[in-house]
């Protein structure tokens, strides 16, 4: 557990160096730096699937903000905002941090999750993961419960998930494309005329 | 006390938001909101001395059923892991837009050029 | 040096390693991809790190050459194909077994823990994997399409266009 405890200090470090820091390459690094120690993270919290997930999406996510931003210029933009704006946010900022650390130092003991904690009884539905780590072999025949739960039991949200992913994508590409197009035509009338 | 370390991390990507003025740096601290949120879903799902939701052929349903941490907040955080990259690749589109509309990444003098 | 940074590609050691390393990131993604239901991993993990491997690829060779072999038109077909089938199957679901996305091909117990088992759930992450590695090799590709080297011309493009 201290491990955990650990990881979470370096990550909030690195989260407020990111942050801090005025050039922009060391900021994109530090967010590396923070994907990786989460996916360790999520490795010791038993959840291999997600850890995978995390590393590669991460890497990508390192490829696509240096490449679209670091060889442009102005990179070290430096400074906050107007002080009279800065000191009201910062200060709703620190009501929302106390409130939040306040509740969350009340939540249930960190270890026992939420099916432990219902049973099932006359009028109370049991918890929807106890019936997914018991039946979920036989009634799907996969042996990765997480992939049962995504692909079989909870399908739906996998299409709503497969749309947002397709509606983002498209957007990018198309606020992409019509640069590239302008930028062609560009590129060839100047090239016409000099 | 590691619940408040992960909403400490979450705090720290919401002052990044809102504070800064690089249009960069505002879409990194999303994204640091973004990791701390996913820890903040796996934390709840844990179960002290659990093993991960993935069957064997060596194993018991039953004893599994009783050791396993819980899959269904590890579902829902794929999901989401996903669907950030997908919002960063949008949000990585805009900001390019937005430095050949400009000139700047910076969005008070974005504010001075509108138009 | 007149053509923007993206085309040009990577030194001599990366490009001959990339050549050797390039068919098992691929394979590699997709064991994953296909191995979804019995071992960590599934559809969006695999999909990514096939992304990966082909942006590996237009990194190491620069975009010129890569776009003469991985055309863009293909990646958006296979983008969209990907999409359709995981739609197809659920569709198939609920014509054969009457719920939508509902798992029609059973699996019996002689079949567990194999790769040809859990039903209809390996082509969805077929599906997804297809989905996920095409549209991010897309994003990729169309970023360092844009990819500007400031110099002092651009800058007068910009400012003509303000006045």
């Amino acid at each position: 557990m201290s491990l955990l405890v650990i990881l979470l200090v370096l990550m909030v470090i690195g989260a407020v160096i990111a942050i801090e820091t005025t050039n922009l390459l060391s900021s994109i690094v530090c967010v590396g730096a923070i994907g990786f120690l989460l996916s360790i993270a999520f490795l010791f919290l038993g959840a291999p699937d997600i850890a995978i997930t995390q590393l590669v999406v991460e890497i990508l996510a390192l490829v696509i903000l240096i490449r679209a931003t670091i060889s442009r210029d102005l990179t070290s933009v430096s400074g906050d905002r107007e002080f009279f704006g800065l000191t009201i946010t910062v200060a709703v900022v620190l009501v929302i941090a106390v409130i939040g650390v306040n509740m969350f130092a009340g939540f249930p003991a960190f270890g026992t999750p939420v099916m432990d904690r219902i049973v099932e009884a006359h009028g109370v539905p049991g918890p929807p993961s106890a019936t997914y780590l018991r039946h979920g072999l036989e009634r799907t025949g996969a042996a990765n419960i997480v992939t049962a739960v995504l692909l079989d039991f909870r399908a739906y949200d996998t299409l709503g998930e497969a749309t947002v992913l397709f509606c983002s994508i498209l957007g990018a590409l198309a606020i992409l494309r019509s640069r590239a197009r302008k930028r062609a035509d560009a590129a060839e009338t100047e090239s016409e005329s000099g | 006390m590691i619940y408040a370390l992960c909403f400490v991390l979450i705090v720290v990507g919401l002052y990044g938001v809102v504070v800064k003025k690089n249009v960069v740096k505002i879409v990194i601290s999303l994204a640091i909101m973004e990791y701390g949120i996913n820890l903040l879903l796996i934390l709840i799902a844990y179960r002290r001395g659990g093993i991960p939701p993935i069957l064997d052929e060596t194993m018991n349903v039953a004893d599994f059923a009783r050791q396993a941490v819980d899959p269904l907040p590890q579902a829902l955080v794929l999901t989401s892991i996903v669907i950030s990259l997908g919002v960063l690749a949008l949000l990585v589109a805009l900001c390019i837009r937005l430095y050949e509309r400009y000139g700047t990444f910076d969005i008070t003098e974005m504010r001075r050029l509108k138009g | 040096m007149n053509e923007p940074l993206a085309s040009q590609g990577m030194s001599l050691i990366v490009k001959t390693v990339t050549h050797w390393v390039k068919v098992f990131i691929l394979v590699f993604g997709m064991y994953i991809v296909l191995n979804g239901h019995l071992t960590p991993g599934g559809g969006f993990a695999g999909g990514v790190v096939v992304a990966c491997a082909f942006i590996l690829l237009e990194l190491a060779n620069g975009q010129t050459r890569t776009s003469q072999t991985v055309k863009v038109g293909v990646a958006a077909e296979l983008d969209s194909a990907g999409a359709l089938l995981f739609l197809g199957v659920a569709l198939v679901g609920m014509r054969a077994a009457g719920a939508f996305f509902k798992n029609f091909v059973p699996t019996p117990e002689a079949a567990w823990f194999k790769l040809f088992s859990a039903g209809v759930i390996p082509i969805c992450n077929i599906g997804i994997g297809l989905k996920v590695g095409m549209s991010l090799f897309l994003v990729f590709v169309l970023l360092s399409a844009l990819h500007v080297a400031v110099r002092n011309g651009d800058r007068k493009m910009i400012r003509r266009r303000k006045e």
